[in-house]
C-alpha cells in the first residue's frame, strides 16, 4: 500500500480539522476538532513509522494518545466550568479580551 | 611700529567714554545730578588723549606713523587667532580727534538741549555709549574688533533714535536703522568672513598684504561685501531710507550720529580696505556709483523737504555720497574723501545744532513753512549758521570749497559722467541750502502768535561757534597738509605741489558758476514771493518724488517687505501644511491603523485561529518557495 | 497482514478504502452536526475506522489503545460532558464575524494542499514496513515496550506525571466550593416549626392516600372524618397526570355493605 493515500488522508482529515476549528461555535466541537487533528497527525506518526520501519514513530503515536487524554480531562473541565459561569458552551461568548 | 610713550594708554580713548557710560547707566537715579558733566567730562578726556597722540604722530618721521598697540589675544584657534589691538595712524587719529573734539561739542551742547528732558542721564549714558563705540570701530587695527565697533555704532544709535520711545514714530525709526543696518552687516560678516578664510587672519595688515594676491573674483566679492557694509552704515542707496526716519531722535544725536560720526563709518571702511579696491576695478567702480546715486538722491530729497532736520539729513546723504564717489575714484582720491568727511564733520554738525538751536527756539516745530526771519532774532544760531551754509555750498576759501572741489575735479578726470553729476548736484545743493536760509532765517516772518523765538542759552551757543570756526578755516588750514598726511595709511598720492590756495583749474571755475546758478535760482523762487506757510499744491513730479524720499520706503515695502511677508505666510502654510500635515498625518495614520487593526481583536478565538493558520500557510509557503528557489 | 485475497491488493489496502472514505465522510459529518452529540459520536466512528488503519498498517497494540483509550475513555469523556452541559446546546447560525466562514473554508483547503505536498516531499520511495521492528524482540506490543522503557523511559515517566497533573487538575477545576451552610435535618425541622408558628403550615406529614375496599390506588384520595375529600392525600403530579378518583363513588360500595348490615342486624333482632 503506497503511504502517499494515508499521507493523503491524514492531510484531508487535518484540514477538516481546521475548518471544523475555525467555524463551529460550541466549545465542545471545536474541541473534537481538535482531537480529529491530533488523530490525523497519529495516523501520520504511524504511516511513517512503517515507511521508515521502525517503531519510533508508533511510540511517538503513543505518547501523543497520554497527552491527549491528559489534555481531554483538563479541557473538558475548563469547558465545563466556563458552562456553569455563563451557562452557555458557544466560545462567541467568551470574548471579553477585545478591543 | 611698537608703541612708545604715550601709546600704551591708547586705550584709554576707548575706555573713559565706556566707563562713564558705565557709571551713568549703573548708577541709576543716583547721577541724575551730575551725570551730564561727567558724561561731558569723558569726551573730552578722550580729546585731549586724542590730541597728545596727535601731537606725538606729528613730531615723528613719517616712516612711523603708524603705530599698532596689541592690547590682548582674542580669539585663537588652530589655524588663524584674532588679536584686540589698536592701530593708530594717521587716518585713524584724524577720525578720533573728529569723533571726540565734535561729539564733546555736542554733549556740552546736550546739556542745554537736553535740560528738561527727564532721560538726560541715560541720554548722556547712551552718547558715551556711541562715542566708546566709534572709537572701537577707528581704531581697531583688525577687522573683526573693528566690527564690534560696528555693531556697538548700530546698538547706540538704535538707542538714541529711539530715545524718545514713547513716540510711536521714534521707535519704528530706531527699528527701521536698526534692521536696515543688519543688511549693511551682513556684507560686512561675510567680507570678515571671507577674510579669515583666505587669509586666516582679519588684520588690516595681513588683508592688505594678501589683497594683490587674491583671485580676481574673490576680490571683486569682497570688494563688494564690504561695499554692502558700508552702504548700510553711510545710508547710501540702497539702504539710504533709515537716516531720514532716524531724525526722530533728539537733535544732538542727529548732528553726533548722523551727520558728523556715524555715517562716516562705511566712507572709513571702504579707504581702509584701499589696498582691496585698488585690486578691483569694478568694485571700486560699484562704489563710485553707489556715491553719485546717493549724492543726487540726497540733494534731491533735499530739495522737497519742509522739515528742518529731514533737508539736512538729505543733505547729509549727498555729502556722504561725495565721499563714497571719492573713495571710489581712486587712490588719488582717497585723501580727499577723509578731508570732505572731516570739513563736512564739522560743518554739518554745526547747522543740526544750528537747527537744534532754532527748533529750541520755535517750541520743537521742525517745520520751516513756520518759521522766517529767524535772522534777527537769533542773531549768534544765524551767523553760525550762515558759515555752515557757506562751507557746504563751496563758496571759495570755505572748508567745503576745498574739500568738495577737489573730489568733483578728481571725479571729473577719472570718470567724466560721474564727475559730471557730481558737479550738478553742487548746483542742486547750492539750490536747497538757499532754499533752506531763506524758509528759515531771511523771508518775512510766519511763526504763530503764541511762539517767541529766542536766542538758546550760552550752553548751547558756544559750541556752535566753535564749531563755526573750523567750518570756515579747516579747508584752508589742511589743504596743503592733508594729502600727504594721510598718504601713507591710504595708499593714497602725494601731490606735487601742496599749497594753502584752492588751484584754479577749469572745472572749479565751472563749479562755481553751478553753484552760483543753483543760488541765483533758489533766489527767484523763495528770494522774491512770501513763502506759503502751508504745503503748497504741486504737478512737478520732481517734487513730489522727492517729497516722499524718492519712493525709497515704498520701493522696500513693495520689493522686499510684501513678498517677505507673502514668504512667511508660505513658510507658515507650509509648516502647518505639509510639516504639522505629515506629523498630524502621521499621527492619524497610526491612529487610523490602530483603529482598523482594532477591528481584529474581536475577542473571538475562531478569528484568531484564522490569523493563525493563515500565518502558518504563509511560512510554510516562504519555507517551501525558498526550498524550491 | 500482507496476505494476498487479489492479486496485486493487499488487506491494508481494502481496510484503506474501506475506513477511509467513512473516515473522510463521518469527519465533514461531525463538524456539520447541528447537534454535539452526534458529533460526538461521528468521531467516534471516526476513531474506530482509524483503529482500523492502525491494525492494517502493522501497528497492533495501537489498534487496540486508540479503541480502548481514544474511543472507549476520551469519547466517553466527551458524552458525559455533552450529557452535562445539555444536548441541546446549539450553536446559532448568526456569523457575527464578516467572511470568517469561506476564509476558514479556503485556509482549510490551503493548509491541506500545503500539508499533502509538505508531507508527501518528505516520502523517498516504498515503505519499508516495520515486520523486521516488530520481530526484533518477538513482536509489536514487546518492541513498543522495549522503546517505552528504553529508550523513552524519561518521557514516558513525564507523561504519567502529566497524568497525575491532569487528574488533579480537572478536579481542582470541577471542584464548587459550598458558600452556604448545609440544609440538614435540624435545620429542617426548625424551619418546619417556624413555618406552623408564622403561617400556620401544618408540621406533620401529610395524610396518606385513601384505602377503600375495592381500591388502594395512590390516586385514589382520603376522605376526612366529615366525609369530604382531602385533596392533600395524592401527590400533585398525578392530579396534574390523571386527576382525582372519585372519593365519594369508591366509597359507595362500602356504604352500601354497611347499610345492608345494618338492615340484617335489625332482623336478626327480631328474630331473636
Amino acid at each position: 500500500m503506497n503511504p502517499n493515500f494515508y499521507v493523503v488522508l491524514a492531510a484531508i482529515l487535518f484540514a477538516i480539522g481546521i475548518v471544523g476549528f475555525l467555524i463551529r461555535k460550541n466549545a465542545l466541537v471545536v474541541f473534537m476538532s481538535v482531537e480529529l487533528m491530533l488523530n490525523a497527525s497519529n495516523l501520520l506518526l504511524v504511516t511513517f513509522s512503517r515507511v521508515h520501519g521502525n517503531l519510533d514513530g508508533q511510540a511517538a503515536s503513543f505518547f501523543v494518545m497520554v497527552v491527549a487524554a491528559a489534555e481531554v480531562v483538563v479541557g473538558l473541565s475548563i469547558i465545563v466550568m466556563i458552562y456553569r459561569a455563563r451557562q452557555s458552551a458557544n466560545v462567541d461568548n467568551e470574548n471579553l479580551l477585545r478591543y | 611700529m611698537a608703541p612708545t610713550g604715550l601709546f600704551p594708554l591708547a586705550w584709554l580713548l576707548i575706555a573713559v567714554p565706556l566707563v562713564s557710560a558705565a557709571i551713568l547707566l549703573l548708577a541709576g537715579k543716583a547721577a541724575n545730578s551730575w551725570g551730564h558733566y561727567l558724561g561731558t567730562l569723558a569726551p573730552i578726556v578722550s580729546f585731549v588723549v586724542a590730541l597728545a597722540l596727535f601731537a606725538d604722530l606729528l613730531g615723528r618721521p613719517e616712516a612711523q606713523h603708524a603705530v599698532s598697540v596689541p592690547l590682548y589675544t582674542w580669539i585663537a584657534t588652530g589655524s588663524w587667532s584674532i588679536g584686540v589691538g589698536l592701530l593708530i595712524d594717521p587716518l585713524s587719529i584724524l577720525f578720533a580727534l573728529l569723533i571726540t573734539g565734535v561729539g564733546g561739542l555736542i554733549h556740552v551742547y546736550s546739556i542745554g538741549y537736553m535740560a528738561h528732558d527727564p532721560g538726560r542721564r541715560r541720554f548722556f549714558a547712551y552718547l558715551n555709549l556711541f562715542i566708546a563705540a566709534m572709537l572701537t570701530l577707528v581704531l581697531a587695527d583688525n577687522y573683526a574688533v573693528l566690527f564690534v565697533g560696528w555693531e556697538g555704532v548700530g546698538l547706540a544709535s538704535y538707542l538714541l533714535i529711539s530715545f524718545w520711545q514713547h513716540k510711536p514714530t521714534a521707535a519704528t525709526a530706531g527699528k527701521k536703522a536698526f534692521v536696515v543696518n543688519r543688511v549693511g552687516d551682513l556684507g560686512l560678516t561675510m567680507a570678515i568672513f571671507t577674510m579669515l578664510a583666505m587669509f586666516g587672519s582679519s588684520s588690516f595688515e595681513a588683508v592688505n598684504a594678501g589683497a594683490s594676491k587674491m583671485s580676481p573674483a574673490w576680490v571683486t566679492l569682497l570688494g563688494m561685501l564690504l561695499l554692502v557694509g558700508a552702504c548700510g552704515k553711510s545710508a547710501q542707496v540702497p539702504l539710504q531710507s533709515w537716516l531720514l526716519d532716524a531724525m526722530e531722535g533728539p537733535t544732538p544725536v542727529s548732528a553726533l550720529i548722523h551727520a558728523a560720526t556715524m555715517v562716516t563709518a562705511g566712507v572709513y571702511l571702504v579707504i581702509r580696505s584701499h589696498a582691496i579696491y585698488a585690486q578691483t576695478s569694478a568694485a571700486a567702480l560699484a562704489v563710485a556709483i553707489v556715491g553719485t546715486v546717493t549724492l543726487l538722491a540726497g540733494a534731491w530729497i533735499g530739495t522737497s523737504k519742509d522739515d528742518i532736520k529731514k533737508v539736512l539729513a538729505g543733505s547729509t546723504m549727498s555729502q556722504i555720497g561725495y565721499m563714497m564717489l571719492a573713495a571710489g575714484i581712486g587712490p588719488i582720491a582717497y585723501p580727499f574723501a577723509i578731508f570732505h568727511l572731516l570739513t563736512h564733520g564739522f560743518f554739518k554738525a554745526n547747522m543740526f545744532l544750528g537747527a537744534g538751536s532754532v527748533m529750541h527756539g520755535m517750541n520743537d516745530d521742525v517745520n520751516m513753512r513756520h518759521y522766517g526771519g529767524l535772522a534777527k532774532v537769533m542773531k549768534i544760531t544765524y551767523y553760525t549758521f550762515l558759515m555752515g551754509y557757506l562751507a557746504i555750498i563751496g563758496t571759495p576759501f570755505f572748508s567745503g570749497f576745498y574739500s568738495k572741489d577737489s573730489i568733483i575735479e578728481a571725479a571729473w578726470e577719472k570718470q567724466p559722467v560721474l564727475g559730471a553729476l557730481a558737479l550738478i548736484a553742487a548746483g542742486i545743493t547750492a539750490f536747497y541750502m538757499t532754499r533752506l536760509m531763506f524758509m528759515t532765517f531771511w523771508s518775512s516772518k510766519r511763526w504763530a502768535d503764541g511762539v517767541h523765538p529766542h536766542e538758546s542759552p550760552a550752553v548751547m551757543w558756544v559750541p556752535l561757534v566753535l564749531l563755526a570756526i573750523p567750518s570756515v578755516i579747516v579747508g584752508m588750514v589742511m589743504n596743503a597738509w592733508i594729502a600727504g598726511w594721510l598718504a601713507p595709511a591710504v595708499g593714497g598720492e602725494v601731490p606735487a605741489n601742496p599749497s594753502w590756495l584752492p588751484h584754479l583749474s577749469l572745472i572749479g571755475v565751472v563749479t562755481l558758476v553751478v553753484v552760483i546758478a543753483g543760488v541765483g535760482v533758489a533766489y527767484m523762487i523763495f528770494g522774491r514771493t512770501s513763502i506759503p506757510e502751508s504745503v503748497p499744491f504741486t504737478r512737478n513730479v520732481f517734487t513730489i518724488i522727492g517729497r516722499h524720499d524718492l519712493y525709497g520706503d515704498a520701493f522696500n515695502e513693495a520689493v522686499f517687505m510684501k513678498p517677505g511677508e507673502a514668504l512667511t505666510r508660505g513658510v507658515v502654510a507650509v509648516d502647518s501644511g505639509v510639516v504639522d500635515g505629515a506629523v498630524r498625518g502621521s499621527g492619524a495614520l497610526t491612529l487610523g491603523l490602530g483603529g482598523g487593526l482594532r477591528k481584529l481583536q474581536n475577542g473571538y478565538v475562531r478569528s484568531y485561529g484564522l490569523t493563525m493558520i493563515v500565518g502558518v500557510i504563509v511560512v510554510a509557503l516562504a519555507l517551501i518557495i525558498g526550498r524550491l528557489v | 497482514m500482507t496476505a494476498l485475497l487479489v492479486p496485486l491488493v493487499t488487506g491494508a489496502a481494502v481496510a484503506f478504502w474501506i475506513c477511509g472514505p467513512i473516515m473522510v465522510a463521518a469527519a465533514v459529518a461531525m463538524v456539520l452536526s447541528r447537534k454535539a452529540v452526534y458529533s460526538a459520536l461521528y468521531l467516534a466512528l471516526v476513531m474506530v475506522n482509524l483503529a482500523i488503519i492502525y491494525a492494517s498498517q502493522d501497528a497492533p497494540f495501537l489498534f487496540v489503545v486508540q479503541i480502548i483509550v481514544y474511543t472507549g475513555a476520551v469519547m466517553m469523556l466527551f458524552l458525559f460532558v455533552v450529557m452535562l452541559i445539555g444536548v441541546d446546546t446549539r450553536g446559532t447560525l448568526v456569523e457575527k464575524v464578516k467572511g470568517h466562514t469561506p476564509a476558514s473554508v479556503i485556509a482549510g483547503i490551503g493548509g491541506f494542499i500545503l500539508l499533502a505536498i509538505a508531507i508527501g516531499r518528505g516520502l523517498v520511495g516504498p515503505a519499508i514496513g516495520v515486520e523486521a521492528a516488530n520481530q526484533k524482540y518477538g513482536g509489536n506490543v514487546q518492541g513498543l515496550a522495549a522503546l517505552l522503557f528504553g529508550q523513552y523511559v524519561l518521557a514516558f515517566e513525564a507523561t504519567s506525571a502529566l497524568l497525575i497533573t491532569a487528574a488533579v487538575g480537572a478536579m481542582v477545576l470541577a471542584n464548587v466550593e459550598r458558600l452556604t451552610p448545609k440544609f440538614d435535618q435540624t435545620a429542617r425541622a426548625k424551619a418546619r416549626i417556624e413555618e406552623y408558628a408564622t403561617k400556620g403550615v401544618h408540621p406533620g406529614p401529610r395524610p396518606s392516600s385513601g384505602v377503600y375496599a375495592r381500591h388502594n390506588s395512590i390516586t385514589s384520595p382520603a376522605l376526612l372524618p366529615d366525609g369530604s375529600v382531602s385533596p392533600d392525600s395524592v401527590s400533585a403530579v398525578l392530579v396534574q397526570r390523571s386527576g382525582l378518583s372519585d372519593a365519594v363513588a369508591l366509597a359507595a360500595p362500602a356504604k352500601e355493605a354497611f347499610a345492608a348490615l345494618d338492615v340484617a342486624q335489625g332482623e336478626d333482632e327480631e328474630i331473636l
